[in-house]
């Protein structure tokens, strides 16, 4: 391989990056708002939630990119710039499934923490604040860790759309050298050293989080059994 | 121990001579089963009420109900003049803000150390200063006999130690009421006399109002004004500890005393 | 927006042709993930580092990289090794792999809840190795695995217009050369985004069904 299509990788691993950011900032977003609206005490509200965590977790990601690309520029009239299109993709239906995870998390606080709370007159959103929401997300970070692996392999989807991330760039590659299995090697790899790079991240993330807890760290084989329904939000590099 | 980090006796100004709690024909059913059977009675501000009977007859009900978390079936229950069912959720926090409660399982914030337990509440809800809270927990913490845990968290302590801390949060909001559910029930019994004497100091040096549902028979002839015997959601008698334990008047509540004494 | 009722009829019949290939991908997918992945979470069991450390890199490695490249490098790279496969066989081959990695983890767990005291009774009674695991653990360990493999079922169905990437037409591919042929994108990608909602929507109610049944 040539410097010059070397190049064309780097370039691809950028923009991947830039698209695994700009989605995981988003789907955090729309998990927590989504999530914490799940438990919220009005019907209409956690029906709402619940109304948008099935519709976007049952479509399929890649179904949801063509709409973007597609449907929204003509229906509504704006044509988004690509990476912002893949992020809007993105970002709400991953997002769809951390809302799962956020709404687990805090339906896993011991109830009798709450009731603590009342007794302190604390208001819903002082205990969501001070109580739950400290304890529940340093039990979201594995799951959320997981997510967000999912996440870097979904971003490959935008190559379809002719967005340059990395698989763009490795079936331009293919073209030039009219050659495949060394290049796909070669994605492929950088896919995996990313993935990670960003379990280590979420796993110190997780650590710190728990340690003034006293927490074990880790998941175990019931959580395994037990996780709720996903894009195949799996395990992760160990 | 010093006074001032109590709760302050000019806050009740109803001293001995007024109702601060009022049920009537209180009823809590719990599917089929009737936990409250329209109850009535009252407690004057500063007396120590205990509450005694077999489990199942609806004491700890009557805490809950208290401390609004959970709601009658039938019945109206008042709060130093205030109705708590049904009314606004502004006037709920205002209640809620005259009543402290310690649980049988402590539900201390694992997230935070034990200091910011006592110091959150009257932060975040009274809107004391930071300074004056955190010195406020202190006397408190040195009260209870846990000066030294103050950076300690809940997890590192032991279920005694726990409980003291419980207490000393529940101090630190300076509440008319202090609800005690079981409080001791879920300790080892050689931590069991250390929360106790926390509580007498507070009965005998305070003029606090209490409600004290316990198996602990000797603790309640200590700090009680008066004893409420409960059987089947129902008060069945009612009086002075030394005659209720001494000479009661039911056959059922013989048979009780003569089963946990 | 505007929405052409006549776009919808005209797209049904590719709309049940691409069903039917997306069905016999999952069907398909779905077999080779649970059987491959028993061999993955099997073979992580030989108390050899010479197996386990092989398989488990390789399951590893499959799990964090995307599928999508996974299914190029199939389609592209075998034909230069001399093994020419339809796309839809590669694809299925792929999505099963891809899919197995992540089933042999649910085998794990469900292999490790079962008791100790059930391998403990297995000895005292003196079965051989491969009774224990036929008679004893396995029967145990799939009933709890049940409703965690249903969920990655679910999640492949969804992973399933992937493989349009490599020419094959299931549904997303159907959709795509019809609006490429008549110009109208909203109606059938709208269709078909409907239809994955509502397919997986049901299975996870089944699956919900069955989780009950087996719990309890």
């Amino acid at each position: 391989m040539t410097s010059g299509l070397w190049e064309l990788v780097l370039k691809g691993v950028w923009v991947t990056i830039q698209l695994l950011v700009c989605s995981a900032l988003m789907a955090a977003a729309v998990s927590f708002v989504v999530g914490v609206a799940r438990t919220h005490r009005l019907w209409i509200v956690r029906f709402l939630a619940g109304f948008y965590t099935e519709v976007f977790r049952g479509t399929s990601a890649l179904v949801m990119i063509f709409w973007v690309f597609f449907v929204l520029p003509p229906a509504f009239g704006w044509q988004l710039v690509p990476l912002w299109a893949g992020t809007l993709a993105l970002g709400l239906t991953y997002g769809a499934y951390g809302s799962e995870i956020v709404r687990g998390a805090l339906s896993a606080v011991d109830p009798a923490q709450k009731e603590g709370g009342i007794a302190l007159s604390f208001t819903p959103w002082q205990r969501m604040r001070l109580i739950l929401l400290p304890q529940a997300v340093p039990e979201m970070i594995p799951p959320f860790s997981n997510l967000l692996i999912e996440l870097l392999k979904g971003t490959a989807l935008v190559s379809i759309m002719g967005m340059g991330d990395l698989a763009f760039s490795g079936n331009l590659v293919r073209l030039a050298l009219q050659e495949s299995a060394e290049i796909y090697t070669y994605i492929l790899l950088i896919y995996f050293v990313i993935a990670f790079l960003l379990t280590r991240v979420m796993r110190g993330l997780e650590k710190k989080l728990k340690g003034g807890v006293g927490k074990p760290v880790g998941s175990t084989a019931d959580q395994e059994l037990s996780r709720p329904q996903t894009t195949g939000v799996g395990g992760a590099v160990s | 121990m010093s006074t001032d980090t109590l709760p302050n006796p000019e806050k009740n100004p109803a001293k001995g001579d007024g109702e601060l709690i009022r049920l009537e024909q209180v009823t809590k059913r719990f599917g089929q089963n009737t936990v409250l059977d329209h109850l009535d009675f009252s407690v004057e501000a500063g007396k120590h009420v205990t509450l005694i009977g077999p489990s199942g007859s609806g004491k700890t009900t009557i805490l809950r109900l208290l401390m609004t978390l959970l709601k009658p079936d039938e019945g109206t229950i008042t709060v130093d003049g205030q109705k708590l069912f049904p009314a606004s959720d502004k006037e709920v926090r205002e209640v809620r803000k005259k009543i402290g409660m310690v649980f049988q399982q402590f539900n201390l914030f694992p997230n935070m150390t034990v200091l910011r337990n006592i110091t959150e509440a009257p932060v975040t809800v009274l809107g004391m200063s930071k300074d004056e809270a955190v010195e406020r927990a202190k006397g408190l913490l040195e009260m209870v006999g846990l000066a030294d845990k103050c950076d300690a968290h809940p997890a590192q302590l032991s279920g005694g130690q726990q409980q003291r801390v419980a207490i000393a949060r529940a101090l630190a909001m300076r509440p008319q009421v202090l609800l005690l559910d079981e409080v001791t029930s879920a300790l080892d019994p050689e931590l069991v006399a250390g929360v106790l004497d926390v509580l007498r100091d507070i009965a005998r040096s305070t003029d606090i109002t209490m409600l004290c549902v316990t198996h602990e028979m000797n603790f309640a002839r200590d700090i009680s004004d008066q004893v409420l015997m409960f059987d089947s959601g129902r008060i069945i008698e009612a009086g002075a500890p030394e005659k209720i334990f001494s000479e009661p008047e039911k056959d059922r509540t013989r048979e009780f005393l003569s089963a946990v004494l | 927006m505007n929405w052409d009722w006549s776009a919808v009829s005209d797209f049904m019949p590719d709309f049940w042709k691409g069903l039917l290939v997306t069905l016999q991908i999952l069907l398909l997918g779905s077999l080779i993930s649970f059987v491959l992945g028993l061999v993955w979470a099997l073979l992580m069991r030989v108390p050899s580092r010479w197996v386990t450390w092989p398989v488990g890199a390789v399951t590893e490695f499959v799990r964090n990289t995307p599928l999508l490249v996974q299914l190029f490098f199939l389609f592209y790279v075998l034909p230069e090794w001399g093994l020419t496969f339809s796309a839809l066989s590669t694809g299925v081959f792929a999505i099963g792999l891809h899919y197995s990695t992540y089933t042999m983890q649910v085998y794990r767990a469900g292999i490790e809840a079962v008791p100790v005291g059930q391998w403990e009774a297995a000895t005292a009674l003196n079965l051989p190795l491969r009774r224990t695991w036929t008679a004893v653990i396995l029967p145990q360990a799939v009933r709890r695995v049940i409703p965690a493999l249903g969920n990655y079922v679910i999640a492949m169905l969804k992973d399933t217009p992937m493989l349009m990437a490599i020419t094959v037409l299931e549904m997303l591919g159907h959709a795509r050369l019809f609006s490429q042929e008549h110009f109208q994108f909203t109606e059938p990608l709208t269709v078909i985004g409907a239809a994955f909602i509502v397919i997986s929507y049901l299975a996870s109610l089944l699956l919900r069904a069955l989780e009950r049944r087996l719990v309890h």
